[in-house]
């Protein structure tokens, strides 16, 4: 359009902005509909005429490739290692990539531009900004929205001939065989303990191999676990680790790149699974670290039989995973949110806007930041004292001194990011003396949520 | 005299942390000096008691020794290089 004469106002801008996204994620989401509905009708026609010849244009002139196959793929058929065969075998092959985030991303790029036949993304969240440093396969226009639908998006976009299929729901026991029954090779690409042995588990039992990748901080790990008779993820891990030694990408941090390279690992051994080629990382893990420039290849154990899920006495039955209980079994959630304690009383706790109101008011109080000090040094709130939660029982005197410089009634308030740690600094702090000690509920989130709009969060 | 005597009667490994064990030691190596015939498991009880946090992880690792999985009862060598290594979760 020619905007030449036009003298719009930022506001105008903005209105006729908002309207455009408004249509143009109507048009997305009757494009994705339509896509799935033909993928359908693809699915139902491909059932009934199984047998027949395909359609002209796809008529396969070098065994199953056709012209476009053979020059979209060409690179790898040069390879002779991999060639026409192998590359035949991807095209006849089917990937579950369970996971479209920071291991996901980059795995699902490389399966769709390979050239599997069929790739299923199994996800239920949605895209936020904090993602978009690692989660490379969105983008920002995609915020907000179903992370499957960002990622088949992309997919379809670098390679329309792959069937793309989206599970857009969380992995369940419920679900879980219905969605693998219908893959060769499955990829964990989650972020949590329990989904980690149920994946494994359901691959155990519909006898799939597993593609498991794992990344956090700095460091990664990679393994192929039940290909060829090499062990299950519990083989190796039969005990899982307790809820504190679970560690999340949201509490820990964790560098994109380092997903990254375990992620694009993922898509390779899965390539080399799905296309019977060299030897795939059974009965090995590798373990990255990224910071000293190491990977590391260490040979694991076999498969053990007394092992629970694919042991020789009691190879697990669908009906028994159906009935596990893996939160109970890892004692943490399956979905990544994060864990809301519940330690203090009433009169111990106060909400954001309660604190807000007192400190406006002038109420002669000390406030104790207890998150580490990388944490403080992100954002904090004003006249705050940041003494971590793990240096507490050694700073206790700095409290006393901070206390001793106001009024004698002054009140003693405790903060954190999302007020657990806050909960568990008051309980010791009551314990040691304290006894008027009160932490902020939700901590600066809640802060953040109901107060200032604006605090930064992270 | 006696620390000679000593010297000669031990062995050094090396072990190797990573992960989680990485974050509770705060090292990611270091040397152990144990007496011959000590087992893997000998050894991870020793660099326990260094770093009571371990205690946390101790039955959800794999060890390795020598970049090869190895049951608790093996015993260390001089110089081996002992793995201390629990699972990442995250993605």
């Amino acid at each position: 359009m020619d905007s030449g004469g036009e003298r719009l106002t930022a506001s105008e801008i903005h209105t006729e902005l908002a309207s455009l996204q408004t249509a143009k994620a109507a048009i997305d989401e009757r494009i994705s509909t339509l896509e799935s509905l033909l993928k359908n009708i693809t699915t139902e026609d491909e059932s009934e005429t199984a047998s027949s010849t395909p359609a002209a244009a796809e008529t396969p002139l070098t065994g199953q490739l056709t012209a476009d196959m053979i020059y979209r793929y060409s690179r790898h058929l040069l390879l002779p290692s991999f060639g026409v065969e192998a590359q035949s075998n991807l095209l006849n092959s089917s990937v579950l990539v369970i996971g479209a985030g920071g291991l996901g991303s980059p795995a699902l790029l490389y399966l769709a531009a390979c050239g599997f036949g069929r790739v299923g993304i199994v996800d239920h969240d949605v895209v936020e900004l904090n993602n978009l440093h690692r989660q490379i396969i969105h983008t920002e226009a995609y915020i907000g929205r179903s992370k499957v639908e960002s990622a088949a998006a992309t997919c379809r976009a670098i390679n329309s001939t792959v069937r793309i299929v989206e599970h857009k729901e969380a992995f369940r026991t419920s679900n879980a065989l219905d969605i693998m029954k219908k893959y060769d090779i499955v990829v964990d690409a989650t972020d949590n303990a329990p989904s980690r042995y149920m994946i494994s588990d359901c691959c155990v039992v519909l006898g799939k191999p597993l593609i498991s990748g794992a990344a956090l901080g700095l460091e990664g790990q990679l393994t192929v676990y039940n290909y060829n008779g090499g062990p299950c993820y519990r083989c190796l891990f039969p005990t899982p680790p307790p809820t504190t030694a679970c560690q999340r990408c949201a509490d820990s941090g964790v560098l994109g790149v380092v997903p990254g390279i375990i992620g694009c690992l993922q898509a390779l051994e899965a390539i080399k699974v799905a296309g019977a080629v060299g030897e795939p990382l059974s009965g090995r893990m590798l373990l990255l670290d990224a910071l000293s420039a190491r990977i590391r290849i260490v040979k694991i154990r076999g498969r053990s039989l007394q092992c629970e899920a694919c042991g020789e006495n009691a190879p697990m039955t669908e009906e028994q995973f159906r009935n596990f209980d893996y939160e109970k079994f890892t004692q943490s959630p399956l979905s990544t949110s994060p864990l809301k304690l519940d330690l203090l009383p009433e009169d111990a706790r106060i909400t954001s806007k309660e604190y807000y109101e007192k400190n406006i008011k002038g109420e002669a109080h000390v406030l104790i930041d207890v998150r580490p000090a990388h944490h403080y040094k992100i954002i904090s709130l004003p006249n705050s004292l940041n003494i971590p939660l793990s240096s507490l029982e050694q700073r206790l005197s700095e409290i006393s001194e901070a206390l001793g410089r106001k009024e004698e009634s002054a009140s003693l308030y405790v903060v954190c990011r999302r007020g657990n740690d806050s909960q568990r600094a008051v309980q010791y702090l009551r314990g040691a003396g304290f006894n008027l000690a009160k932490d902020i509920i939700g901590g600066l989130e809640s802060w953040a949520h109901d107060v200032d709009p604006k605090f930064p969060t992270y | 005299m006696d620390s000679e005597k000593e010297e000669r009667i031990s062995i050094k490994i090396k072990v190797l942390f990573f992960a989680r064990a990485r974050d509770l030691t705060g090292m990611t190596d270091m040397s152990l000096e144990v007496s011959p015939g000590t087992t893997a498991l000998g050894c991870l009880d020793k660099v326990i008691t260094k770093f009571p946090g371990l205690e946390e992880i101790r039955n959800c690792m794999v060890l390795a020794l020598n970049e090869e999985y190895t049951p608790e009862s093996t015993v260390v060598k001089d110089r081996d290089e002992l793995a201390l290594i629990p699972p990442i979760s995250g993605g």
